[in-house]
């Protein structure tokens, strides 16, 4: 039944779409949950799409733990105070099942994708594309060969209906609702997102790739991603994500769910690049079986308040975890950003680079976690942290709580804060290049070295970006 | 003047405290002219003031570059106009490569969304390397980091030699330079003179003036010029030093 009018909904859609020209996206969604939270809100939601009732009662569940929990202003900052719940719209979609062809993507949502690149860099060097728009993903692609090696790669709404057996025992345990209260509000309400599994021994040489885009304002995102790697195989996912300067604050509190088995190796790569009112609260973690690996890769560029600390639980023995993360906080931008490491089997390894950058009034805060007990042996941790002050009023704190305990492991510490001075930018300005350039190359340079350990792609993505944000932030 | 940077009557200070004093001096292309004068009298304030060092202000007075003022734009747009500055601290940039910032420079001059020849650019910087004698492994280092003294200087003469500007003011270059590096220098400095470049070279010493022969040769006293002259105007301050140039201000 609910098949039937999403297809209906879809054909609306588009026949909108062709019909004005100057078509707007408001006016458009089918399915919209309405402002503010409620029980009912989290039931339209799981309505629309046909949830079993073990899902429905997953969303009440955590929005019970949701309104439970306080914010956690304790430690974070207070900017959350200003997130209005009641002001928020949780669910907006078109109605639209993801299409398969890019020509069948309505053109409003295809325009504003393709002005992102995304068609041609699916060509040029992707294994698989999701384009999410809102609420749901509104273009979902993979190639073939990797479809006939079993390679699952859709939605958490596909992916829980159509293989159960896969996602089932992993969903919401990696994270559970409880977790943190942001991950409680997006357990209620998620919609769209990755659900990826990789099958024994399959090694995807090209990653996958899901983009993020919020288009209405007052809303929230919610997408869940759970990727699944079996044993010995291996998967580089990358999400990137825009959204349109609004007056008003928008959220975007995602949920990621990492699973490397045996000898499985994970690479998460992101780069966020929300606009500066949006509140970008996200919940990150993996956890490595006996030799795997995860790895995350993490650039925040954007958005008005960042909190997001990926997380690897090493569960097996000789398990690796990685975290190499960028912030960049401009003018009035706050990135409070970090890395845990959980150990938890003898001989795992973990390795967190956290380079930050704040320019103007913005901030960047570094908080780690690296936790070794005394009853394993063989453990180490290297961690290092490293500022970047781009003139005397930006601001950057380092929390690294490290506690290791017992003799037989180890753990390496080194943080770094270093300025920009006037003489430098007057240097590269006497060269020719303008302010901004100035700025920009140096950000570059000091992040070079990670950037480095990035997929090339990623790598010229993220340094045009830097470009972008350091011409901005010159008055 | 249209061929020429002219500086006339400029008055600058840092902070409350004046450096230059009415300073004037005129550079046709084509020329090298030399300043020698005893520490702090000014000279590498002349040059950030032209540069447009935002710590300098300036009070009166013009600089024309090819008869356009350059007093007052940001050190970009007079870098792109044409005026080009060997330090005589160069500063450090951690991270960015010498290739990469050469390039960046380069770019900054071209239309935008201009191509950028690579291939081209890697050839010219390997010759010009190759004739400055610096190992072509220094393209992969950090724009000065960890430097030597002379490879420094080098470093700015091969900027220099690849921005090709119309003017360029040599600050020091000549210090830190052993006897060799001194001569390669300075033939990549003669190798650039020609009809299209005029040069300032600031020095405190007449050995290098035996390498790149000055035009003329100016001493700078308390912000301004005092004396004027040709090249053995150098030979005759290294003989009787700066005092002659006191008892002879005294007198006048
Ligand atoms: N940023 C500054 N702050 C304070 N004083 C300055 C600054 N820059 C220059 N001065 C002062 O201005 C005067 C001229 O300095 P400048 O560097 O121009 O001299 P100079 O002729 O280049 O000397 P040298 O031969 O030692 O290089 C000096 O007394 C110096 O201390
Ligand atoms: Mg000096």
């Amino acid at each position: 039944m609910a098949e039937i009018d999403e297809n209906l909904a879809q054909r609306e859609a588009i026949e909108v779409d062709r019909s004005k020209g100057d078509f707007k996206y408001e006016e458009s969604y089918a399915f919209d949950a309405g402002v503010g939270l409620s029980a009912s809100v989290v039931d339209y939601i799981s309505k629309v799409k046909d949830e079993e009732p073990w899902i429905r009662e997953f969303r009440q569940k955590s929005l019970k733990i949701f309104e439970g929990l306080p914010m956690p202003t304790h430690w974070a900052t207070t900017d959350l105070d200003n997130i209005k719940f009641d002001k928020i719209r949780y669910y907006l979609a078109k109605g639209q099942k993801a299409v398969r062809t890019w020509e069948e993507v309505p053109d409003d949502v295809k325009k504003t994708f393709e002005r992102l690149g995304i068609p041609e860099s699916e060509r040029k060097f992707l294994a698989g594309v999701e384009a999410q728009f809102d609420s749901e993903a509104v273009y979902s692609r993979m190639k073939e060969e990797l479809e006939k090696l079993g390679v699952i790669f859709c939605g958490p709404t596909d992916g829980l209906r159509d293989h159960p057996e896969i996602f089932r025992k992993w969903f919401g345990k990696v994270i559970p609702a409880g977790d943190n209260k942001f991950a409680a509000l997006n357990s209620a309400v998620f919609s769209g997102g990755s659900f990826i599994y990789i099958p024994k021994g399959v090694k995807v040489a090209q990653p996958l790739q899901a983009y993020f885009r919020i288009n209405a304002e007052n809303f929230g995102q919610f997408e869940r991603t759970l990727i699944i790697a079996d044993e010995g195989s291996e998967v580089t996912y990358m999400e990137g994500c825009t959204a349109p300067k609004f007056e008003t604050a928008t959220l975007h509190s995602a949920v990621v769910e990492l699973v490397a088995l045996k000898g499985a190796k994970i690479q998460y790569v992101t780069v966020q690049n929300w606009s500066a009112n949006v509140f970008n609260l996200v919940t990150k973690r993996g956890v490595a079986e006996e030799g795997a690996e995860v790895r995350w890769i993490d650039c925040n560029i954007g958005s008005r308040l960042t909190m997001k600390y990926p997380g690897v639980v090493l569960r097996g023995k000789g398990a690796r975890g990685e975290v190499l993360s960028i912030a960049l906080a401009n003018d009035g931008q706050h990135q409070d950003t970090g890395a845990k490491m959980i150990h938890a089997a003898d001989d795992t390894t973990s390795n967190i680079i956290a380079k930050s950058i704040s320019v103007g009034s913005g901030r960047s805060t570094y908080r780690g976690l690296v936790h070794i007990p005394k009853t394993l042996k063989n453990c180490r941790n290297n961690t290092e942290c490293d500022a970047l002050l781009i003139n005397e009023h930006s601001r950057t704190d380092t929390y690294p709580a490290i506690s290791v305990r017992g003799q037989k492991n180890s753990v390496q510490h080194e943080a770094s804060v270093s300025k920009v001075s006037a003489e430098q930018i007057f240097y590269m300005m006497q060269r020719g290049l303008s302010e901004g350039e100035a700025m920009s190359l140096a950000v570059n340079g000091f992040v070079n070295d990670l950037v480095k350990e990035f997929p090339m792609e990623y790598s010229v993505e993220l340094k045009r970006l830097i470009e972008l944000q350091m011409e901005g932030s010159v008055g | 003047m249209p061929d020429s940077l002219v500086i006339k009557n400029l008055n600058a200070s840092i902070g409350e405290r004046p450096i230059l004093k009415d300073f004037s001096l005129t550079v046709p292309k084509g020329e090298v002219h030399a300043i020698m004068g005893p520490n702090g009298t000014g000279k590498s304030t002349l040059s950030k003031v032209l540069a447009g060092h935002p710590d300098y202000s300036v009070q009166s007075g013009s600089a024309l570059l090819d008869g356009e003022e350059i007093l007052g734009l940001e050190p970009d747009v007079v870098a792109r106009a044409g005026l080009f500055l060997a330090f005589q601290y160069p500063s450090e940039i951690p991270g960015v490569t010498i290739a990469n910032f050469i390039r960046a420079a380069i770019v900054a001059r071209q239309a935008k969304g201009a191509p950028f020849d690579a291939k081209a650019y890697y050839a010219e910087l390997y010759a010009k390397m190759d004739a400055l004698k610096m190992d072509r492994k220094f393209t992969a280092r950090f724009v000065n980091e960890g430097f030597s003294g002379g490879e420094k200087k080098r470093c700015e003469i091969l900027q220099l030699m690849m921005l090709k500007p119309k003017y360029a003011v040599l600050d020091e270059t000549d210090s830190g330079l052993d006897i060799d590096a001194l001569r390669i220098v300075s033939e990549g400095v003669n190798r650039m003179r020609g009809p299209d470049t005029g040069f300032l070279v600031i020095t405190h010493y007449q050995r290098l003036l035996e390498y790149i022969v000055p035009d003329r040769v100016h001493i700078m006293w308390d912000g301004r010029i005092v004396h004027s002259g040709g090249k053995e105007l150098a030979i005759e301050l290294e003989a009787k030093g700066y005092d002659w140039v006191k008892t002879e201000l005294a007198t006048a």
